[in-house]
């Protein structure tokens, strides 16, 4: 806990507050029956994928290659993820059967 | 709101029941294991309301990050509801004061459940969603409290939990990829964030990143908006 109760107050205020100007947007500029510009829309339709795809190297950013355990827990465990998910599609079993596999790799087996 | 609505809504909100759970618990373990209890998972549960986002936000809380990172990443992650409430425009008009909840709580799931679910006969159809909101949020926030409490409880070893949000990211993007006309906006977001991750280094990444991405997608437009029209014009066979 770096951070101060009233810190920490502050950080989940700024997320709670964003996370709902999110949600709000579309509704406080294109309410009164207005068409979304066509620039918006496309916008909408193509960055999400491209956000994730962000997010996922931001996740891994931690990667390092200098040795094997900075390495092939996050590779071999996202590749659970990701092989899960196409044989499963179940969101669940996805996410847990690979953070459960990374929890093994990294207290166990690389430890 | 009367038990009938609550009745006719319960069970189309079973899948997100199991899943907010679920997601919800190791959310809690995950804030526990920086040193934050159920009351703060709770709070967060209740006043943010994200999934992606509240991931996040552990490791925002654990690194110490100031307010205006803080910002800038919670804007990030949680981009694409502006799409969502796009789609939701007429189905919230006239909802009065219920409308702001149904805004607050726009996640990806109730986001499904309001595309697709109907209101059974005799049941107003806006009490209808406001109840699939509710049960919802009161998923969310129990799985929350589970998991915090869970962690303190068996005190194991909690490390690695943290590839919780790799993993749902990249469950989402899979989902995304399946159902994209074209991959270069996914490719390009990875390629950005790669060499921005490379040129300016882990602690500015994004910002770099999301530049390159929004003005590559909008000089790519006249492509991936050409082609995305013609498939919308090519009746199924």
């Amino acid at each position: 806990m770096p951070l101060t109760p009233v810190q920490t107050l502050a950080s989940i205020a700024v997320m709670a507050v964003v996370t709902f100007l999110t949600r709000a947007l579309p509704f406080l500029l294109f309410d009164r029956g207005d068409h979304p510009p066509k620039l918006v829309l496309y916008l909408g339709r193509v960055l999400p994928p491209a956000i994730i795809a962000m997010l996922i190297v931001y996740c891994l950013k931690g990667v390092t290659f200098t040795t094997l355990g900075g390495w092939v827990p996050p590779l071999a465990a996202g590749l659970a993820a990701v092989l899960l998910h196409l044989w499963k599609g179940n969101d669940l079993i996805s996410i847990f059967g690979a953070t459960v596999f990374y929890m093994v790799l990294v207290q166990g087996v690389f430890a | 709101m009367n038990r009938k609505t609550l009745a006719a809504a319960f069970p189309v909100t079973v899948p997100v029941l199991m899943g907010y759970l679920a997601i919800g618990m190791a959310f809690g373990l995950m804030l526990q294991s920086i040193g934050y209890g159920v009351g703060w998972a709770v709070l967060m549960s209740a006043v943010i309301y994200a999934g992606s986002g509240q991931y996040l936000g552990v490791s925002l809380l654990a690194a110490g990050a100031p307010l205006t990172q803080v910002a800038f990443l919670t804007l990030m992650v949680n981009f694409r509801h502006l799409v969502y409430g796009l789609s939701m425009l007429e189905k919230f008009r006239g909802m009065g004061l219920r409308k702001f909840y149904m805004i607050f709580s726009l996640t990806d799931e109730t986001y499904a459940l309001l595309s697709s679910a109907r209101a059974p006969e005799g049941v107003e159809e806006h009490d209808f969603f406001f109840a699939v909101a509710l049960l919802d949020q009161s998923y969310w926030v129990l799985g929350s409290a589970v998991g915090s409490l869970l962690g303190s409880a068996l005190g194991f070893d909690t490390t690695g939990v943290d590839f919780a949000m790799t993993a749902l990211f990249l469950v989402i993007a899979v989902g995304q990829w399946r159902a994209a006309g074209s991959h270069i906006p996914a490719l390009l977001g990875g390629a950005a964030t790669l060499a921005s991750l490379l040129v300016v280094g882990a602690e500015d990444m994004l910002l770099p990143a999301l530049a390159i991405i929004v003005i590559a997608l909008t000089l790519l437009r006249p492509r991936l908006d050409e082609k995305h029209e013609r498939e919308e014009e090519t009746p199924c066979p």
